[in-house]
């Protein structure tokens, strides 16, 4: 369409910088920026990774075998913070930079220089918060929800606090681009109802990101002042309360929890209608379904906290305000489903790691159902059931539509197809090992074992064994994926055509693969039967 | 054999029954467990239903909504000449599937609200037991019994000196050596358990002395907070006399997962006989480490078995 004319003369005016340090460290193009941001994802997730190995392997026998004790607890708490901070919320903050203006026909994000500083903090945020583990007292050992006054105790608190600061700032400065970008650079023609449902559950996270991160950054500042400037917040002996800390960090957790897993919702609805080649079922209601969550998000928080003694009446209320939730979560599959039925599918990689994430991040709804349910969760709280609950819900869920949005556009960005045989053998192994894994934890769970511990009674160590194994594959399951990003980036001899899969619709497809350097510096002319979401009239 | 074979398959599924709803005939934690145990106590029961029951719509839903994903997967792929529809919506399909929800959440919820009622009420208590947490182990101080206070009787509660031995790094020893009789005890034995009655309404209150630790007994069917500067009440009435493990349940520190709970029921005349010791050793100083010993059997029986498995 309009985009012919970028097609025949990209890269030879307004291309990339040619020298390194230029083209990455000064960088305020909305593609390069977004590479980085993937990137420095997946290195974090390889650290968290290999925290995760090594908890696993301590938990693989009865016995302490490999590390004391408060070792254990910094990988916990490690393995929390790196995953979170530096993995999932910095994947999809890449994958919005690199979609979301060629999604709504921008020529970059609104605010190009503060796009690269707010990349560039999260690398020294990382620096500083990783080399506590090198220090003397050793890293955060508190978990990462850093209860005090249990994470009043360790020596690299301010280390850890001054790096959730910088995370933060970088995470509000995102935010602001976003909306910034979504509400005033969309091409004309892309009414806010034709946008793509990831562009508007980027939109919808973003405000959550705005909203919560200074009460988390609030928090912390809290816990700072404890320690080193004699407050009293948390402290009971001063007058304070540590429940208070909960309750503010909570606030913030819980959105946190829908930061990592509405971009993943908008990622699915694009990529199943692709590959089901039928239109999404039911668009108002999925974009309706993203805004109530959101919503949800902020009267949930002390579900949380239904083993610190919450008067009755609290109880009560958490728990229905925390199972609506899953009326607008049941839309959301529902049309998943409905938008497969009477498609006519293909089973391309990205759409296999998308059909893996309705069914598996579905059986983590069902047990956060189980969760919000207060005499039951009295029994399941603090045990191996949440943890296999929030695994489903952030691995099987957040990071396989992560994973996903990969391989539906990396040909995209790289021009060049990735091998199918290897990406499918990377499924494989990982939806197989993934369950492997984190299934057993829920019996462990309900069998009594409680989290954060390094060690166990013998009742419990057949499961862990086999979550243990199923860890290590899942873990090396990982490294094809390593190959086949470098092979598909570097060296596939396969070009990728504009439009890449059959199905696809949308702006992003009608510029050229790869993508040039710029795109857009013209407004597309938008036909709506171009787009994903062109003709809703629902 | 046609009914030979209807009664092997009859008693496969009796098995695995067991082994997702029983645990009655057999201690909790065991090995392979799959389920929730049902409890001792006379609120155990709720969790546990709810549990069950709740699993149990999850799983119908997940049959239907699996179920349709696949025959979609299945009817519906181009290799099988399927050809895509147009229609992206249907007003009916999308009333019904967002009100059934809210009819199976409110009868969810109604069942929750009952739980949570009788669970939060501690009144009528017969017995006063103060629960504290220290890192890393616990103190029971025996408030009141039968309306009259008790002086005195109070004491620590720690991991066993075996436990404790063999999960020390590099201690070369055997977990599966730690057994008190027939059961595996490691890191779910303490030196000196709280001994409580049966068929009586005990109250717990809870608190924590330096950071925040969680009171767990799985077969009383509740875990409470001890947290500094609050005092949590719960309370729970247990139906046998027996030996009933638990483990801190929030992160405490280092140790947090070596300062388990033993709670120990016993009938009301063995319960009283055991409190008057308890309050004559407290009244005499200094006959005191004999009958601590004494107190604490679990731990003597546990020494005397040690040293034939330690290496």
């Amino acid at each position: 369409m309009s985009h012919a004319a970028t097609h025949d003369h990209h890269d030879d005016h307004h291309g990339a910088p040619k020298s390194f340090f230029q083209r990455w460290f000064m960088s305020t193009n909305h593609k390069d920026i977004g590479t980085l941001y993937l990137v420095f994802a997946l290195v974090m997730f390889f650290i968290g990774g290999s925290f995760a190995m090594l908890i696993r392997a301590e938990l693989f026998t009865p016995g302490m075998q490999l590390m004391q004790p408060y070792f254990f607890n910094q990988l916990t708490t490690m393995h929390a913070l790196v995953m979170i901070f530096g993995a999932i919320m910095p994947a999809f903050v890449g994958l919005g930079n690199w979609m979301i203006p060629l999604m709504v026909g921008a020529p970059d994000m609104a605010l190009p220089r503060m796009n690269n500083l707010s990349f560039w903090i999260l690398p020294f945020a990382f620096t500083l918060m990783l080399s506590t583990l090198f220090m003397a007292g050793g890293g955060p050992a508190g978990g990462w929800t850093m209860y005090p006054p249990l994470s009043l105790q360790s020596d690299s608190l301010a280390y850890v606090v001054f790096a959730v600061h910088l995370m933060g700032i970088s995470s509000i400065m995102g935010a602001i681009n976003i909306i910034a970008t979504i509400l005033n650079m969309r091409a004309p023609g892309m009414e806010l109802l034709k946008m793509p449902v990831f562009v508007w559950s980027w939109l919808i996270t973003a405000f959550l990101l705005i909203a919560v991160m200074p009460v988390l950054a609030g928090a912390v500042t809290m816990l700072l002042t404890d320690k080193y400037f004699g407050t009293n917040f948390f402290n009971p002996g001063g007058g304070g309360d540590p429940v208070l800390y909960q309750h503010i960090f909570w606030f913030f957790g819980h959105p946190e929890v829908y930061i990592m897993i509405l971009p993943a919702f908008g990622i699915i609805s694009e990529i199943i209608p692709t590959f089901a080649r039928k239109p999404i079922f039911g668009y108002k209601a999925m974009v309706f379904a993203i805004a109530s969550i959101a919503f949800l998000s902020f009267i949930v928080w002390a579900h949380h906290m239904f083993a610190v003694g919450l008067p009755m009446g609290a109880e009560i209320f958490f728990m229905y305000a925390t199972m609506l939730i899953a009326v607008p979560t049941g839309v959301k599959v529902f049309n998943w489903v409905s938008t497969m039925w009477g498609g006519s599918m293909t089973f391309e990689t990205p759409m296999l790691f998308a059909i893996a994430f309705v069914i598996l991040f579905t059986i983590g709804g069902f047990s956060g159902l189980m969760l919000a349910l207060v005499p039951a969760d009295f029994q399941y709280h603090d045990t191996y059931f949440v943890v296999a609950h929030f695994h489903y819900v952030l691995v099987t869920g957040a990071l396989f539509a992560i994973i996903a949005a990969t391989y539906y556009w990396l040909p995209k960005w790289s021009g060049r197809m990735y091998s199918e045989f290897w990406a499918k053998m990377h499924f494989w192994n990982s939806v197989i090992w993934v369950n492997v894994l984190f299934f057993p934890q829920h019996f462990l769970g309900l069998a009594g074992m409680p989290r954060r511990i390094p060690d166990y009674n013998v009742a419990f160590a057949n499961f862990n064994m086999i979550s243990s194994i199923g860890g290590f594959l899942f873990g090396a399951s990982q490294l094809i994926f390593l190959g086949v990003l470098i092979h598909g980036v570097w060296f596939s001899k396969k070009k990728a055509t504009d439009r890449v899969w059959e199905g696809a619709k949308g702006l992003e497809w009608t510029v050229p693969s790869p993508a040039p350097h710029h795109t857009f510096d013209v407004p597309p002319v938008i036909h709506d039967d171009e787009l994903a979401h062109g003709h809703v009239n629902d | 054999m046609t009914s030979g074979g209807i009664r092997r398959s009859f008693t496969a599924w009796a098995a695995l029954a067991l082994a997702l709803f029983g645990g009655v005939a057999q201690a909790d934690p065991h090995p392979y467990q799959l389920n929730m145990q049902r409890g001792a106590s006379t609120w155990s029961q709720v969790p546990y239903d709810l549990n069950n029951i709740s699993l149990g719509v999850c799983v119908v839903i997940g049959i239907l909504v699996f179920g349709a994903m696949f025959i979609a997967m299945f009817r519906f792929r181009k290799s099988r000449g399927a050809v895509a529809e147009k229609w992206s919506h249907n007003t009916m399909l999308e009333i019904v599937w967002t009100t059934i929800p809210v009819i199976i959440l409110i009868v969810l919820a109604y069942l929750a609200t009952g739980g949570i009622t009788s669970w939060s009420d501690t009144t009528g208590s017969q017995m006063t037991v103060k629960v504290t947490g220290y890192q890393w182990k616990w103190r029971y101080d025996y408030v009141d019994y039968l309306g009259k206070p008790i002086s005195k009787v109070g004491f620590m509660s720690k991991l066993d000196t075996q436990s404790d031995q063999t999960r020390q790094l590099g201690s070369g020893m055997d977990p599966y050596a730690v057994k008190v009789g027939d059961e595996n005890t490691y890191l779910l034995n303490v030196d000196k358990p709280l001994v409580v009655p049966v068929d009586t309404k005990i109250r717990f209150v809870i608190t924590g002395a330096d950071v925040i630790h969680s009171w767990w007994v799985p077969a009383l069917g509740w875990k409470l907070d001890a947290i500094p500067g609050i005092i949590n009440a719960a309370w729970t009435n247990i139906k046998e006399p027996g030996t009933y493990r638990g483990q801190c349940a929030e992160l405490c520190g280092q140790d947090h997962g070596f300062m388990p709970i033993v709670v120990v029921a016993k009938s009301k005349p063995d319960f009283a006989k055991w409190l008057a010791e308890q309050e004559a050793q407290s009244a005499a100083p200094a006959a005191a480490p004999a009958a601590a010993s004494t107190a604490a059997a679990p731990a003597a029986e546990q020494t005397a078995t040690a040293p034939a498995t330690a290496k």
